[in-house]
């Protein structure tokens, strides 16, 4: 597939993973980066690019415009970085083309980007690549002592060999076992110990008996159980680094989204872009169709329909006059609106939900992960072993010093929990591989711990429950040559009925001479005659208004009116997905910001017996506070930007792919497609997961129960300490693969 | 045996090499983008007239 063909298909992600977007154009002018030898640099968030297809597409359409040097976009984490010499575009062509080709570009602050690098994670890699390279060359060298230890290796051969492991040796583990040293050292300082302590521990012991059984013409040296070990647990750590700094980028695209730029009429009337954090309070702004209002403000002039889905979570749009308020974050839909600032962007909505949105994470923060409860009971046993190893030598057995010391690190070689820091890293490594090939999103490890506990879930209704958004309800009353007509006019407008008609109808013309009447409806003219789509009164029909928000008319010249009716749908298995979970012993409940009626009518079709209507952001908060304080872990299903804080206070929680970015930024997963099931195989597949590393951490007990006793009683040679530390790894890392094959989904 | 003396040094100097270029690669941020590389080599670049400049 070349660039060109590419171009040609719709817009948006080509593998269909992703709708196209169709937010307005951002000026991103103030985040240009200026670099040394004259050309600027601009940093954006791309959202909606999921495939390959994705890359040549925005990478190509940008290469295209006029002195632009290079364009790449990193798949991963969504950012492109695009550089370009001269005059001739300015920043706004290159927001405007990546919007024409159907994604949404939001500018990234320069600053985070500098952050962004994954230092920790590069120093893990190296780390664990020189841990690698001592362990198989040092193996080598043991192999080959181990296999001549009868006699058939002389004792000066032996030495050469015990030497070269240790140059080798030495220096890789001092190297590589830094994060295990740092971390060690900041928990003894703080008077602690951690998981890390008896690993640096081990580590210098076993280097420092090597060298003096080495000095001395012993037999044995543990210089390759010092780097396997470190090895060992250097995948773990790296691994589990992964599935934080995944955690992490969700809440630097948060930030993001508050970098938002702006219109402002400067003194003499003209139009300026800014970032929205330079907004005063009186600023004038400009507010095109597509945009989003960047801090909270009145309308000075003009009319327009706008999307508040972000503050109520409800799809049908308001209609907004002169003097109205308007909170940051919602998007004008038809015309053009004036606007007056009357609050800076850190003290407006967006702002204040990010807030509860971090009280809600600092609260999971304080979740205690598995492994760190499994490591908490383990280093107290481990320390005491070693201790009573050695005085029990030193006193009861009246061995010398060199035998007790070295039955001592034996024991802290063995019980080294290789396989307890692989435990919980692998299998979550697993589970989240195999949740994203069926179209979830998780974005932290323990995540999947919290999910397992939950015995309720409670869900948004619009957009959660329900598609969110409307569709033609009575399609079959319509003729299709209506339907045409009606897209025709329809496609000039982004009003959310005006779009399902265009959904219901596919591609086709534009009618001639159209225009958006904000509020109305949409006007032109159709082979020759005048036809009009929108309100009723407007159209010329008399209705009881009623159902304003849910049906629009269309009449062409002096033709009947045709009545469209519109209705926000039940996800198809709703029904089946909540009686699912109640068979698991899952509860489910549903918190609305809408009305009593619509809810009511909602839940009974979800099979819902537990709901509340007409609820704010803070009211979601306090019933989850509320559930629990009664010792009920409640996850958290939801869409909108008002659930986002509720989303964070909850145990675990999901939200669809259609979902607010700071929505989808403060949940664990996220899942795409129109079916709720994946909030189910998300449950079952956590529960899964949680049940493999708990399996696994008694497999650790268990192989500590066999291995103790030989360590104490000094039968561990370097041979057997090898053996059974990569043993126990390797049956922990197969046990952490079953899941990908396991059937969770059925 | 004296045949480890050179040997040992080979080995040594063959794996020495596998570990300088896999530091090479994590500095070169080979692995800052693993799904987007995965996806590239699927990519015609050559069908295009004007191919995306690649920078690192």
């Amino acid at each position: 597939m070349s660039v060109s063909d590419t171009l040609e298909v719709g817009p948006g992600c080509p593998s269909g993973l992703e709708p196209a977007a169709d937010a307005g154009v951002i000026d991103p002018a103030p985040f240009v980066r200026r670099l040394r030898d004259g050309a600027a640099q601009l940093e954006l968030s791309i959202y909606g690019a999921k495939c390959g297809g994705c890359i040549s597409k925005i990478e190509g359409g940008l290469s295209k415009l006029p002195g632009v040097e290079n364009a790449r976009l990193n798949l991963s984490t969504g950012k492109l970085a695009v550089s370009w010499r001269g005059e001739i575009i300015k920043p706004r062509d290159i927001a405007q083309t990546i919007s024409d080709l159907g994604y949404r570009a939001a500018p990234f602050d320069p600053q985070a980007a500098e952050r962004e690098q994954d230092e920790e994670g590069k120093f893990l890699l190296r780390c664990m690549a020189v841990a690698g390279f001592a362990m198989a060359n040092v193996m080598l060298l043991s192999v080959a002592v181990w296999a001549g230890l009868d006699g058939e290796m002389g004792p000066g051969t032996r030495m050469m060999m015990h030497w070269i492991s240790g140059t080798i040796a030495i220096p890789a583990a001092l190297f590589a076992g830094r994060p295990f040293f740092r971390s060690a050292w900041s928990a003894l300082k703080n008077g602690k110990a951690n998981m890390d302590v008896p690993i640096s521990l081990a580590v210098f012991l076993a280097l420092g008996i090597s060298i003096y059984e080495t000095l001395n013409h012993g037999r044995h040296a543990y210089f390759d159980a010092a780097v396997m070990l470190l090895f060992f647990l250097l995948i773990g750590r790296w691994l589990d680094h992964r599935l934080r700094a995944r955690a992490r980028e969700a809440a630097q695209s948060l930030l993001a989204l508050q970098a938002t730029t702006a219109s402002r009429f400067t003194a003499n009337g003209l139009l300026e872009a800014v970032s929205a954090k330079d907004i005063a309070p009186g600023d004038r702004l400009l507010l095109s169709p597509g945009d989003r209002a960047p801090v909270n403000g009145v309308v000075e002039s003009g009319a327009s329909e706008v999307d508040v889905s972000l503050v109520t979570g409800e799809s049908a749009p308001e209609k907004m006059n002169a003097g109205d308020t308007l909170y940051s974050g919602v998007l004008n839909l038809s015309s053009r609106l004036i606007m007056r600032a009357t609050a800076r962007a850190e003290d407006s909505l967006i702002a204040d939900l990010t807030r509860l949105i971090e009280t809600g994470e600092q609260g999971k923060s304080k979740y205690v992960r598995l492994a760190d409860r499994a490591a908490a009971l383990y280093v107290p046993v481990v320390h005491t072993l070693a201790l009573a190893t050695l005085l029990g030598w030193l006193f009861i057995g009246d061995a010398t010093l060199r035998v007790a010391v070295m039955n001592a690190v034996a024991v802290l070689i063995i019980t080294c929990p290789c396989a307890l820091g692989l435990a919980a890293p692998a299998v979550q490594v697993v589970a989240t591989g195999r949740l994203f090939k069926e179209g979830v999103l998780v974005k932290s490890g323990d995540a999947l711990e919290r999910l397992a506990e939950v015995d309720a879930i409670v869900f948004d209704k619009t957009g959660t429950l329900t598609l969110g958004r409307m569709r033609l309800a009575n399609l079959d009353d319509i003729s299709h040559e209506i339907l045409m007509q009606a897209a025709s006019l329809a496609r000039a407008s982004r009003h959310p009925l005006a779009r399902a008609v265009v959904a219901a109808a596919g591609a086709g013309q534009l009618a001639e001479d159209v225009h958006d009447a904000p509020g109305y409806g949409v006007e032109g003219v159709i082979d020759g005659e005048k036809a009009r789509f929108g309100r009723a009164d407007w159209v010329g029909v008399k209705s009881d208004g009623a159902n304003a928000a849910s049906e629009a008319w269309f009449k062409r010249g002096d033709d009947a009116a045709v009545r469209f009716e519109f209705a926000d749908s039940l996800r198809t298995d709703t029904a089946e997905t909540i009686a699912a979970l109640q068979s698991e012993g899952v509860v489910s409940e549903m918190l609305t910001g809408d009305r009593p009626a619509p809810a009511a009518r909602i839940a009974e079709r979800a099979g819902l017996s537990a709901w509340r209507a007409n609820m704010t952001p803070t009211d979601k908060i306090a019933r989850l506070t509320a559930l629990r304080d009664k010792g009920v872990k409640a996850a958290m299903v939801g869409d909108g930007l008002n659930d986002a804080p509720a989303l964070a206070a909850a145990h675990a929680s999901l939200s669809p792919g259609t979902a607010a970015d700071a929505s989808q930024a403060a949940a664990d997963f996220v899942f795409q497609g129109d079916s709720l099931a994946p909030v189910l195989t998300a449950f079952e597949v956590s529960k899964k997961a949680r049940a493999r590393v708990l399996e696994n951490f008694k497999f650790a007990a268990f192989y500590n129960i066999c291995a103790i006793p030989l360590a104490v009683f000094g039968f561990v040679t370097p041979l057997i300490a090898a053996l059974a530390m990569s043993g126990s790894s390797v049956i922990v890392i197969a046990n952490a693969l079953r899941l990908k094959t396991g059937n969770a989904s059925s | 045996m004296s045949a480890l003396l050179y040997l040992i040094p080979i080995a040594l100097f063959m794996g020495g090499l596998g570990l300088a270029a896999f530091i090479w690669t994590v500095k070169s941020g080979q692995y800052d983008d693993m799904e987007g590389a995965a996806r590239r080599i699927l990519l015609d670049d050559d069908e295009d007239e004007d191919p995306p400049l690649e920078h690192r």
